[in-house]
């Protein structure tokens, strides 16, 4: 058997990429972008496309939250804690992995 | 988009019913279609295309057993090509290694695989079929070895509800991400083998316990899915997120259905793949429109804060129970008739246990007439 999995934590070095079997794709007959995942569908709002549009597998977190504080020109600390929160949930329920 | 109805997110492909276990709360309706009666592989090509075509993005390919269909591979392909994600929903008795293959090469993105019990002799028995469970652990080894996530479906009731925690340890030890913890729905099949699934109030409190501790215990490496049964709910479910309003579903002759029990509710014309766009039907059909929304709700629901969370509940458990499919659901605590739920309950769920009557072709179970 293998190791029982244990819960990944996100925090700023975090390197995150959509689990295998996860697509983000650009949906045409709604005009917005979907996830697409086993028996889940998640319908991400504006600023969750913006986070995960960087989620590529070699951005940090700490440098998704660089380029959203530098783009919406927002305090870092808060961006901070709402993308670590959001990237945690999506990692919790499997649609991210490191 | 018509009357602010959006496009359906997903289709329930039942390419089959026919199936090699014999489950005795098996979903697909009492009346079985034959193989002869099925959609051919052209026909379900057409119909992913058209699906996508609406705005669906998930297709769940299911049964019966959709494994005994040849042309599974080359459907899940084709799926692909328009642009849906592909799950499959099977038993897993008929998965081998080459099936797999074939599968994965095909595109497929994610398998559930269904489990009777944590003990293979109750399993087998309950599944109808020998063997059974060792053949669905064998199947599970092969999905994960591929890297295609799995969820595990446990189908419980009063014959294996003390056993969740070791579904749970099951699940675990397959490398599910996913398990839906699913209580017996009582229509169909199950609602005449109420006697024999219908689980105590105790029993059900001490499994909805051990998810909650579960879920805690497991966050973020086990989603659970779990929902409590309609016979002990104080609301009923959105059963298929609302009428016409999320899922379509297509069964294996090609009709289409708000879900897949529909089949059995009376009055209905329901139309067919092969003479009707599912364009037309999703958008116009009288079947697809004459639960959707709010407006033919009776009271309590059309005045209910809660009728566009649970949009009425469920249409099929209406009628089994009332004779009427447009009452309000008895799943609700406010339904005028959910005495006949809260009697069920008491007279089944105390009663012996009852002898399985086991999900078959050609026959109906006692006390359900055939045409």
């Amino acid at each position: 058997m293998n190791a029982a999995p244990e819960r990944v934590i996100v925090d700023g070095t975090s390197r995150l990429r959509f689990a295998p079997h996860v697509k983000f794709r650009h949906d045409e007959t709604r005009g917005r972008w979907v996830v697409l995942a086993p028996e889940r569908l998640l319908l991400p709002d504006d600023l969750a496309v913006e986070i995960l549009r960087l989620v590529d597998g070699s951005l940090s977190v700490n440098g998704i939250v660089d380029d959203l504080a530098r783009r919406f020109e927002a305090p870092r600390e808060v961006i901070a804690a709402d993308v670590t929160q959001m990237l945690q949930d999506l990692v919790d329920k499997a649609v991210l992995a490191p | 988009m018509s009357d602010g109805v959006g496009p359906p997110l997903a289709l329930l492909a039942e390419l089959t019913h026919r199936c090699p276990l014999r489950c005795p709360y098996c979903s697909n309706p009492l009346e079985l279609e034959r193989a002869s009666a099925e959609l051919d592989e052209a026909g379900w090509r057409r119909v992913l295309g058209e699906a996508a075509a609406l705005g669906v993005l998930q297709v769940h390919f299911s049964g019966g057993e959709p494994l005994v269909r040849r042309d599974l591979a080359a459907l899940v392909r084709h799926a692909g090509a328009v642009g849906l994600y592909s799950n499959l929903i099977t038993s897993g008795v008929l998965l081998d290694r080459a099936r797999l293959e074939e599968l994965v090469d095909a595109g497929l993105e994610h398998v559930q695989l269904s489990f009777q019990d944590s003990l293979p002799a109750s399993a087998d028995r309950i599944a109808g079929l020998a063997d059974a469970h060792r053949k669905k652990l064998a199947a599970a080894a092969l999905v994960r070895e591929a890297g295609l996530p799995l969820t595990v479906n446990a189908v419980m009731h009063r014959q294996n509800l003390e056993r969740l925690p070791d579904m749970i340890e099951l699940a675990l030890a397959l490398g599910a991400s996913r398990l839906e913890v699913a209580h017996v729905q009582y229509y169909g099949w199950a609602l005449a083998n109420r006697r024999a699934l219908l689980p105590s109030i105790e029993q059900l409190e001490r499994a909805t316990e051990t998810v909650e501790s579960a879920r805690r215990r497991l966050k973020g490496v086990l989603t659970i899915d779990y929902v409590v049964p309609d016979y002990y709910a104080q609301r009923p479910k959105a059963c298929m997120g609302g009428w016409g309003r999320q899922f379509l579903n297509v069964s294996p002759a090609g009709k289409v259905l708000p879900c897949h029990a529909a089949e059995s509710l009376p009055g209905f014309d329901f139309p067919s793949v092969k003479t009707a766009s599912l364009a037309d039907i999703w958008y116009r059909s009288d079947a697809f429109n004459r639960f959707r929304g709010t407006a033919w709700m009776p009271e309590p629901c059309h005045s209910c804060a809660r009728r566009e969370i649970d949009w009425g509940g469920c249409r099929c458990q209406a009628f089994q129970l009332t004779g009427d499919p447009a009452r309000t659901d008895p799943a609700c605590a406010l339904a005028p008739d959910r005495a006949l739920l809260d009697t069920a309950r008491e007279n089944d769920a105390a009663a012996p246990v009852g002898d399985f009557a086991y999900r078959q072709f050609g026959t109906v179970p006692v006390g359900e007439s055939r045409e």
